[in-house]
């Protein structure tokens, strides 16, 4: 698009028209229609921050003033919203919030292994691979097709009664955690093959016709690219693992989630679980604003270089 | 709630001895006798009565309730005290150990015996506290929301011991879980009250009080106690200390 045409021009807002120009008959040059257009795009940017400033206000004055007023404020308030349960709740929550923690620390590295490995199998083209094709295939719709919970238990319970004995690994936790990493490896290999698949055959052909071998191909040419879009569902995925750490519980261990429902049992208030959610905003918030920075510094660097 | 109905809650589903075959409306089990007495107490009988069915934690939420009084083993507490009413304590609880006939915790005789164990117990009792606070095991606590995961924990070896009321734990070792028994109950843990339920700062908090003390001097309470209790009461003791 070129020129606002006068017809265009006359149906602007009016004080967007700008003033030192109006009457006069100067023939249709660049710089007055520049200036017009600049005019008009400050008063629609200045229009939509007005705009966006009131609906903003609109809300939270709702929320401030109109949820305070209703008659059951005060119960509600003091239920999930009480200062000082909040001030003795949240140490007794750390302890086993920092178990949380450390279960999604360890299995995040793992899912991601997992994951990578049965997406490779998924993608593999060799018809002598043909078995661990469909193992991969079966697997994602297997494990995916239920429910993450039901997993834990199974898994949880189900494995160290195999033992009948006590050492580390017939420990309810530790089997818990490898359910959950079948659960998220199989989501996540969905997502790196999704990734892999992005890639345009012609990059495959061309790193083959280069010489390299189907392994380089795969590490060198297709993972760097497709790693890239993959990034932002993979984390979709974390986030939501971070939360999923609390479905250990089934299998009786005493994280964040189930100690602040302990505590809401023994003193009939709620807000020992309003504090676990923050516990649990506080590594969720940090990790998606990471990843968003991280994604768009990389989308400045490559964009720099993609189109000339 | 509605007019000249008296609307009682208890749990879903409600079990033995508290409740028979999850039918209070017949006043088989001791929570549906006491309610009905209760009930009687206060001027209300046969169509009356109207029971509904609460999840243990529902009551804890701000907001109307929909039952006049609620009960299912509900401890008093202070803290609770800050957020429901409670009645006067019509049973008094002694907390209990149970598990499979095999178990170390089987020859338990103090409760230093039972510190080394791995201890289960159900989520949202006081036996929660009991364990964290009294026993303070140096083996790992395990919570869990339904008898089932408990059982499927002891079967598999992973924990020792599951602490409950001793009902409970008596009602549960009998039908519920085969193979376990109550290895004891836990001297001077009987500080348990089991209270009715009401909606904070109501009324009829006092005429139920009023009428739990009526039952109670008339003899009425000890006899139900007796006819539904007596069966759940007998087990060893393990000492304090």
């Amino acid at each position: 698009m070129t020129e606002t045409s006068e017809g265009a021009g006359s149906s602007l807002p009016a004080p967007s028209r700008p003033t030192p120009d109006a009457g006069s008959s100067l023939p249709a040059s660049s710089r007055p229609v520049a200036g017009r257009r600049a005019a008009y795009v400050r008063t629609q940017r200045r229009r939509s921050l007005a705009i966006a400033a009131t609906s903003t206000a609109v809300v939270v004055a709702a929320l401030v003033v109109v949820v305070p007023r209703m008659p059951g404020w005060d119960k509600v308030r003091e239920q999930f919203f009480d200062a000082e349960t909040l001030r003795e709740a949240l140490p007794e929550l750390i302890g086993p919030f920092w178990l949380n923690i450390r279960l999604f620390l360890i299995c995040t590295p793992c899912i991601l292994l997992v994951g990578l490995l049965i997406a490779m199998a998924r993608n593999a083209r060799t018809p002598a691979l043909y078995p661990l094709r469909l193992f991969a295939t079966l697997y994602t719709d297997v494990v995916r097709g239920v429910p993450v919970i039901l997993w834990i238990s199974l898994i949880g319970f189900g494995v160290p009664g195999l033992f009948q004995e006590r050492a580390w690994y017939t420990k309810l936790i530790v089997w818990a955690a490898v359910a959950l990493v079948m659960c998220y490896s199989a989501y996540v290999a969905e997502v790196f093959r999704a990734g892999i698949e992005s890639v345009h055959e012609s990059q495959r052909a061309a790193a083959r016709s280069l010489g390299l071998s189907a392994a380089q191909t795969m590490r060198s040419v297709v993972l760097p690219q497709a790693v890239r879009r993959m990034v932002p569902a993979l984390m979709n995925d974390l986030v939501s693992l971070q939360k999923d750490v609390a479905l250990v519980s089934v299998v009786g261990i005493v994280e964040v989630l189930r100690k602040a429902n302990n505590i809401k049992a023994e003193i009939f208030n709620s807000t020992p679980v309003v504090a676990a959610a923050l516990l649990f905003l506080c590594v969720s918030i940090p990790l998606t604003r990471i990843t968003d920075h991280l994604l768009a510094r990389q989308r400045r660097r490559t964009s720099a270089t993609a189109v000339a | 709630m509605g007019d000249g109905v008296l609307t009682i809650a208890t749990g879903e589903p409600a079990f033995p001895p508290y409740v028979i075959d999850d039918a209070p409306e017949s006043g088989q089990g001791f929570e549906a006798a006491v309610a009905l007495a209760v009930a009687r107490e206060l001027g209300f009988e046969g169509d009356a009565v109207a029971w509904i069915r609460t999840p243990f934690d529902t009551v804890i939420g701000p907001g109307l309730k929909d039952f006049d009084f609620n009960l299912q083993q509900y401890t008093i507490t202070d803290e609770r005290k800050e957020v429901v009413d409670f009645s006067e304590g019509y049973y008094t609880a002694a907390q209990a150990i149970f598990g499979l006939a095999d178990s170390q915790a089987a020859s338990a005789a103090s409760i230093a015996d039972l510190k080394p164990l791995n201890i289960g117990v159900a989520a949202g009792t006081t036996s929660v506290q009991y364990v964290e606070d009294v026993i303070q095991p140096e083996g790992e606590i395990f919570v869990f929301d339904d008898n089932a995961a408990a059982k499927a924990a002891l079967e598999a070896k992973q924990i020792d011991a599951i602490v409950s009321d001793l009902p409970t734990a008596l009602y549960i070792t009998a039908v519920e879980i085969e193979g376990t028994t109550v290895f004891g109950q836990i001297e001077g843990s009987g500080t348990d009250e089991f209270g009715l339920l009401l909606a904070k700062d109501n009324p009829l908090t006092e005429c139920v009080n009023l009428a739990l003390a009526a039952i109670r001097d008339s003899g009425e309470l000890e006899a139900i106690t007796v006819e539904w209790m007596s069966e759940y009461t007998e087990a060893p003791i393990i000492a304090a200390s």
